[in-house]
């Protein structure tokens, strides 16, 4: 009985700790609507620059001879 | 000696503070049949039009939000063409730096009253659940429709039939 009361108390300083430090638990850590002004801006697209992108993708597999190079499924067969 | 047996009462009821604040629900958004808040004691940086009487759409809007752009000229185009019968048209402009709000007016050039919510004092009591969202209320001040988000002609749409609908049911006329 002493032991399953020292586990409650344990577990439920565990759960104590992990709710309050995850950072992500309460309702603080939300980005309303209106605040989204950095989210929004161009650089936070990972394709803002469509053709800076397609010309660095081509550089990297052309050197690399990694078919396809990066995210799209290949071989590496070098036929580039 | 502190022992687990005495820590127990205060980590039990620290537990409980913290499932408390964690279940405790967010500001309730305002949704239809609320009375919306008043815009002359909201705090709102420029000429804040009268709306007594009057059916009022009021438009959350946010320089770096894209359909907010595409929504200006449909919101001039029902001020335009509603004015005259008592609907107000109220852009309430979220941006944190009065520059961008200023640079977004004067390139877009609105037809309709557009005013600062610099401090978020609005919009965050409202609790807008994306931007853009409008607010259609009716003569009363009560919030009748609430439109999330714009969707060109389907929202232009609907909100033109929910105008003339509240300007049908009377009140005081300008």
């Amino acid at each position: 009985m002493r032991r399953l009361g020292t586990a409650l108390i344990l577990g439920a300083a565990v759960a104590l700790i992990a709710l309050l430090g995850s950072g992500c638990a309460g309702p603080a850590a939300r980005v309303r609507p209106w605040e989204r002004a950095a989210l929004a801006d161009d650089v936070m697209n990972p394709d803002g620059d469509p053709l800076g992108t397609a010309l660095s993708e081509h550089v990297y597999f052309s050197r690399t001879a990694a078919s396809g190079g990066r995210g799209v499924g290949g071989s590496g067969c070098g036929c580039n | 000696m502190v022992t687990p047996k005495r820590m127990a009462p205060g980590i039990l009821a620290a537990a409980a503070v913290a499932l408390a604040v964690l279940a405790a629900p967010a500001v309730a958004q305002l949704a239809p049949g609320k009375p919306f808040p008043a815009l002359a004691a909201a705090g709102l940086v420029g000429q804040v039009p009268e709306v007594d009487g009057k059916v009022l759409v009021v438009d959350f809007w946010a320089s770096w939000c894209a359909p907010c752009k595409s929504s200006f000229p449909v919101y001039s185009r029902l001020e335009r063409d509603f004015a005259g019968r008592g609907l107000v048209v109220v852009g309430v402009g979220v941006d944190e730096t009065p520059e961008a709000f200023a640079t977004f007016v004067a390139r877009l050039k609105p037809g309709f009253v557009t005013l600062h919510d610099s401090r978020h004092a609005l919009v965050a009591r409202v609790q807008v659940p994306t931007m853009p969202t409008s607010y259609v209320v009716d003569r009363t001040g009560k919030v009748r429709f609430v439109h999330a988000g714009f969707h060109g002609e389907d929202t232009e749409r609907e909100l033109r039939r929910e105008i003339q609908a509240l300007l049908a049911e009377g009140g005081n006329p300008p």
